[in-house]
């Protein structure tokens, strides 16, 4: 028991002292790219090669224990050249009773690997972002759409899709 | 006017009762076969359960105990189109559920009426996005447009009370004629619908 979860987190606090950060800093250095911070929460990005470890560290480390997948989504940052999207794991501790943000940048076209076999509510979670985003899941069982119709074109939720689609009334 | 004959007001038609001498003739009606049939449909509407989005909470307290349909005669909401007269399509119309409107058009058996409940059914609403079908009329042809997000029942009843003068409008069993608007092909523009 290294993290001590006896009290909240408070805003202003060093976010390095982050009981989750803490765990990640020490048992997988290489794959924290940054650690932000904003209004009491402390958030880890951690680098697509990597982001299946660092999952499976924050789940299974016995002081943080974050088994369940809460949400998972994305968004898309047109702007930023080479990180266009971000994934976003909304993890929460059932014992622990805390919750922890992992950010994973991906490339335009780059796939991810699934956390299907970490935590199996994922499996709609990354369907929904294949439809919305576009984004391949390496390893899902079931990629196709989940939302929209099947005969769908494009993905709704990049900046580039038209707001009204590109179907003609 | 022949005589023995007294002219009845039945929804504006003109109707006779003839009144014979004996009691054997005293219960002939005379009328035209329209009269008789629109008023046999618009009395016994029974509507489609279709409750699409947040229009179906008025529209089930309008069948509910305070504003209590069934008084006119919109009786039972059914669960099969086979059953049903009235589609009342009460909320948002996705691409998504529109091949499944359609479907459920289809299956019901003629005469049937649509009515398109509060803004989503009657022109998207405010949802002017790539998912939301601009109005369940591209779909199926709409008899009665009710605006309001949500109407309120008493203007689901006016509603149906307009498709019932409607129907009253009816010539020789022949529903209006139905249109669609031309526009719509299927989710992604392709499809034969």
């Amino acid at each position: 028991m290294t993290a001590n979860w006896k009290r909240q987190f408070f805003p202003g606090e060093d976010p390095e002292k982050h009981p989750a950060v803490e765990t990640l800093r020490r048992d997988l250095p290489s794959a924290v790219l940054e650690i932000k911070h904003f209004g009491g929460e402390v958030w880890a990005v951690v680098s697509p090669s990597e982001a299946i470890e660092a999952l499976t560290l924050l789940r299974d480390d016995p002081a943080l224990n974050f088994d369940f997948l809460s949400d998972l989504t994305a968004v898309h940052w047109p702007k930023r050249k080479g990180t266009e999207f971000e994934l976003v794991y909304q993890l929460y501790s059932i014992s622990h009773r805390q919750r922890f943000r992992v950010k994973v940048p991906l490339a335009d076209g780059q796939n991810a690997a699934t956390v299907y076999g970490l935590w199996q509510v994922a499996d709609w979670l990354e369907r929904e972002v294949y439809d919305m985003f576009g984004i391949h899941f390496e390893g899902h069982p079931d990629q196709r759409r989940i939302l929209n119709p099947d005969g769908f074109e494009g993905h709704p939720l990049r900046k580039e899709f038209p707001l009204q689609g590109r179907v003609r009334w | 006017m022949e005589k023995g004959c007294v002219e009845l007001a039945m929804r504006n038609k003109p109707t006779r009762v003839y009144k014979g001498p004996g009691p054997k003739e005293a219960n002939v009606l005379l009328t035209s076969a329209s009269t008789v049939m629109n008023w046999a449909q618009r009395s016994s509407l029974w509507p489609l359960t279709f409750g699409l989005a947040c229009c179906a909470i008025e529209m089930i307290s309008a069948a509910a105990a305070r504003y209590d349909m069934a008084r006119f005669g919109w009786e039972v909401f059914r669960a099969s189109p086979r059953q049903a007269d009235l589609m009342i399509v009460a909320g948002t119309v996705t691409n998504k559920m529109a091949p499944v409107v359609k479907k459920l058009y289809d299956q019901m058996a003629e005469p049937k009426w649509v009515i398109a409940m509060g803004s989503c059914a009657t022109c998207g609403g405010i949802f002017q996005t790539y998912s939301v079908v601009p109005g369940v009329n591209h779909v199926v042809p709409v008899d009665v447009y009710i605006p309001g997000c949500p109407p309120r029942p008493e203007a689901l009843i006016h509603g149906i009370m307009t498709l019932q003068m409607k129907i009253d409008g009816q010539v020789n069993f022949a529903a209006r004629p139905r249109k669609i608007e031309p526009g719509y092909r299927g989710p992604s523009g392709e499809g034969t619908f």
